[in-house]
């Protein structure tokens, strides 16, 4: 975000902050579209994504006086929606094996199985509609303590610490859960965007 | 000498360009050697590219009605200053 955008941003959040419900509703059709993604991406629910837009903006009206202006917005938002996110996942799965506490990989699961060069234009095989549900699709199918990584650091462009500090786990941790997430999506597609008659080890 | 599991362990930070340059040196020279490791950088590098271009689509219009309202609600019930 360049500078100029960043201090209208934090004007806004003052006036929400003193009352001016308009700044506020502002800022919620500016970033209610990628909260709403990024529930939608975490939950893999649709009610659960739109409960968690609505507590996620409820919630930051009530604290935006903890907002100190010491990060971006989106960020402070963001953590506030990940939380809430995660909440409704633990709850959904009632499962105690979604944590993201896991201990660190060794490195011996890392694998590189397919091969094969992309055509040079992939996307263009595709429509709009069929391209988001090939990668909607790849997203969904990694575990929750990859998939929340990738999309905090691929998808919504969080830095390594912000992702590190609104997850609650270590720096290296991030580092080796976005390896792992980005390797997987890379197999993935590659079965979709591989060029045609190129199979694995052809082009040697 | 670097081997092609150095590379996949430091695929993500020489992605990122988050490595000391002497490292990332021997990594580049790994690639330029190395086919299949070209390949996994490439397609890896797209990969990304692809996910962070993706415009987030418009919200149904009831859900951003029933957001509006229910922060409506919650306005005129906790008035700032």
């Amino acid at each position: 975000m360049v500078a100029a955008e960043q201090i209208d941003e934090l004007a806004l959040v003052d006036a929400a902050r003193a009352g001016d419900a308009a700044a506020f509703s502002e800022l919620v059709e500016k970033y209610e579209r990628k909260i709403y993604r990024l529930a939608k991406h975490i939950t893999q629910n649709d009610e659960d994504a739109e409960d968690v837009l609505q507590e996620s903006f409820l919630k930051a009206y009530t604290h935006l006086d903890s907002f100190h202006g010491d990060s971006k917005f989106y960020t402070w938002l963001v953590r506030i929606a990940v939380n809430e996110a995660l909440m409704k996942l633990r709850k959904r799965k009632s499962d105690k094996t979604v944590s993201l506490d896991e201990p660190q990989d060794t490195g011996e699961d890392l694998v590189a199985r397919e091969i094969a060069v992309w055509d040079d234009d992939p996307e263009k095989k595709f429509s709009r509609d069929e391209l988001g549900e090939i990668l909607d699709e790849a997203v969904q199918s990694l575990k929750p303590s990859f998939r929340t990584v990738f999309v905090l650091r691929d998808i919504e462009e969080l830095s390594t610490e912000d992702t590190a500090v609104t997850l609650g786990i270590s720096v290296p941790a991030v580092k080796s859960r976005l390896l792992r997430a980005r390797l997987q999506l890379r197999e993935k597609l590659t079965r979709y965007f591989k060029r045609k008659g190129d199979d694995v080890f052809a082009y040697m | 000498m670097l081997t092609c599991k150095d590379f996949l362990n430091e695929l993500s930070d020489f992605l990122d360009d988050t490595l000391d340059p002497q490292i990332r040196a021997e990594l580049h020279k790994h690639v330029e050697e190395c086919p299949n490791c070209w390949v996994i950088l490439d397609t890896t590098q797209r990969t990304i590219k692809v996910y962070k271009g993706l415009e987030p689509q418009a919200i149904p219009t009831d859900i951003h009605s029933r957001l509006m309202a229910a922060l409506q609600k919650k306005m005129a019930a906790t008035p700032k200053h």
